[in-house]
């Protein structure tokens, strides 16, 4: 095939079918691409897995005490972080299904790694709903229902255990939308491969996949449904995480806006997560000319979209704390989030969720890497002190002044957090060392589509972003 | 394992192979052969080719139905499980709700539609692909190793009507391909 240069922003360079199996496959194939950069974040995420084997072996042992959480604040970090971390999850879903049903077919260079930043997510929130138990091997039957010889089965009605099934649920499909898409790929690696042992494992891991017509045809309508599929469960799933709250009577949760305001801060939280992932990540492994800055321009345009609508949602918690003529909720927004002991962090998640977003209004800190880096931290921190100021603080006050009481994070509590951090940590540095971190068909479709019709295709003129590099 | 008398029969090979370097030239490939009356065909390539389904002449909505029936057991199984818990064999009164809530029981039914919808989608896929399967015959094709690459192949398989070994060959080699073999069961 004739290389031959691509004057469109979503690959560039000279880039045939070969040179994108080279650019994505080698980081699997040839071991050698994986330099200092990767030992130093392996270790660091393997670190934070030692204190996560201490801080949930500690629990498991002491109970739940170790943890700041009392009467009232009876959920705090735990909650708090299962809520942040299946948010992050939420953007992959959203790359991969509903911008495929959108057809926008930028997403194809960033959905691989999404999908992966998802499942790691769900794994890490998971964690905590099952170890805020404090036994979860006696919980089970609470959760899951199955047959026992107690003749109790766990109560349909509540929203918790929607949440059960949401979470596991959104696990499974995502597992399923993920390994689908790395079928393909892994047979395109088994034939690249010249290690017979590394062959074998990818000719397993691919189930022999053939590419013949009838595979592709059947496995576009499949793959089609699964987007069609996880569409509404991507939705659903964050807003039964807010009905643990909206169903309840607590002052502060119990808010009709918080199913759309909770999905679109999951979206939020995880396009800052997918940014500050693929930007060190491009830069290692010399990707720029699959994941452009124009890519980081939409998802820049998407992370200010989004959260727009979460700005409105911190409105109309204000508004409502007025307009229901509730004192609890007055009480709650004035003497709790407004001014208080935790006033910093309500004050902090204006700024970082509300102020430093409105950047991304100017092209040029769109484009570059370092507000690029800046603004996503700053969201990945308000996201998750929106969460924080969500719950903790609402709990702290009852309707009983007898039981106020103020609620402050233990070092097992940390411990537990970083824990989950320095797992995901190392489990995206594993996936980019052992599978296919873009989608390597999906990009010779895109490339197949950009070769044959360049001129339709070309976009506004703001485009040229990257272009030239 | 014929232990019988006589000359073997010959092994019919698995079909003959013509190599092409784009998918367009591999969908016209196709088209050219459904023309010419083969139908026991089937096209290699990298990547989805949107046209090639039509050009070969291969229809099958089979996943789609697959996908709608896992959905309704889905959804059927989580209503039973929950009707079947919270008014047969658990009946709890709270806060005076009706024992078959059905306003509650919908976000716990939704998920296992998507659930068992999305199991069908995957394993139904796998199933009609006849996935996995370690060994075929194809990949007895010489350079096969770049159809997942950056060649696109059509095979006219030799149980097709029209199959004769040189003739199948000469009209394929009409079609300009990079290059023809037949392929070994």
């Amino acid at each position: 095939m004739p290389k031959k240069p691509l004057n469109d922003v979503m690959i560039t360079g000279e880039q045939s079918y070969a040179s994108l199996d080279e650019a994505v496959g080698s980081m699997v194939l040839n071991q050698k691409r994986h330099k200092l950069p990767w030992y130093a974040m392996f270790l660091l995420g393997f670190s934070g897995v030692n204190v996560l084997g201490a801080a949930v072996t500690w629990l498991l042992y002491q109970g739940i005490g170790i943890w700041g959480n009392n009467w009232p604040t009876m959920w705090s970090f735990d909650i708090v972080n299962f809520v942040w971390w299946i948010g992050i999850g939420h953007a992959g879903t959203l790359i991969s299904a509903i911008l495929l049903l959108l057809r926008q077919q930028w997403r194809n260079s960033i959905n691989r790694f999404a999908e992966a930043m998802t499942i790691f997510a769900v794994m890490c929130a998971g964690m905590y709903p099952l170890l805020h138990t404090g036994r979860p091997w006696v919980a089970a039957y609470w959760l899951l229902p199955y047959p026992n010889i107690m003749g109790v089965w766990p109560q349909f009605r509540s929203p918790l255990m929607w949440d059960v099934f949401a979470v596991s649920t959104y696990l499974t499909v995502s597992l399923l939308f993920w390994f689908m898409g790395l079928i393909p790929d892994f047979a395109t690696l088994r034939d690249k491969s010249t290690n017979k042992v590394g062959r074998i494992i990818l000719a397993i891991a691919s189930m022999g996949w053939r590419g013949s017509n009838q595979h592709w045809h059947r496995y576009e309508q499949a793959y089609l449904l699964l987007a069609g599929l996880s569409t509404p469960l991507v939705l659903s799933v964050h807003t039964i995480v807010s009905f643990d709250f909206a169903a309840s009577i607590v002052p502060g949760w119990n808010v009709t806006v918080f199913p759309p305001y909770f999905v679109a801060g999951a979206v939020f939280a995880g396009f800052a997560m997918v940014m500050l992932f693929a930007i060190p990540m491009r830069a290692m492994y010399n990707l720029k000319d699959l994941i452009t800055d124009r890519h980081l321009d939409w998802m820049a345009k998407i992370t200010l979209a989004t959260g727009l609508i979460v700005a409105y949602g911190y409105m109309l918690e204000v508004f409502y704390a007025w307009y229901s003529a509730n004192p609890y909720e007055f009480e709650l927004l004035v003497y709790r989030r407004f001014t208080g002991p935790y006033a910093w962090a309500y004050w902090m998640l204006i700024a970082c969720n509300v102020v430093i977003p409105q950047m991304f209004w100017a092209p040029v800190f769109r484009r570059n890497i370092f507000s690029l880096l800046f603004v996503s931290s700053a969201v990945t921190v308000g996201m998750w002190l929106e969460r924080f100021v969500i719950i903790p603080m609402s709990l702290m006050n009852s309707y009983i002044p007898s039981a106020n009481q103020p609620y402050y994070p233990t070092v097992w509590d940390f411990a537990m957090f970083g824990g989950t951090i320095g797992f995901f940590i190392m489990m995206m540095f594993l996936f980019i060392r052992f599978m296919p971190v873009i989608n390597i068909f999906e990009m010779k479709v895109l490339l197949h589509d950009l070769m044959s019709k360049p001129p339709a295709r070309t976009l506004p003129a703001e485009v040229p972003v990257g272009a030239g590099e | 394992m014929s232990h019988g008398h006589g000359a073997p029969e010959p092994v019919k090979p698995y079909g003959i192979v013509a190599e092409f370097d784009s998918a367009e030239q591999l969908v016209a490939a196709a088209e050219a052969a459904k023309v010419s009356g083969y139908r026991k065909m089937d096209a290699y390539s990298p990547f989805p080719i949107h046209e090639l389904s039509d050009a070969i002449g291969f229809k099958d909505v089979k996943v789609p139905w697959i996908v709608l029936a896992g959905g309704l057991v889905g959804a059927t199984l989580g209503y039973t499980l929950e009707w079947y818990t919270s008014v047969i064999d658990y009946p709890l009164n709270v806060g005076g709700k009706p024992l078959n809530s059905l306003p509650a029981f919908f976000p716990v039914m939704f998920e296992a539609t998507i659930l068992f919808a999305a199991i069908g989608a995957f394993v139904g896929m796998l199933a009609l692909n006849g996935l996995p399967r370690p060994y075929h015959s194809i990949f007895n094709t010489p350079g096969f190793q770049r159809a997942s690459q950056d060649r696109f192949y059509l095979c006219i398989e030799s149980d097709d009507p029209n199959y004769d070994s040189s003739e199948t060959k000469a009209f394929l080699i009409t079609l300009s391909p990079i290059s023809v073999a037949e392929v070994p069961k």
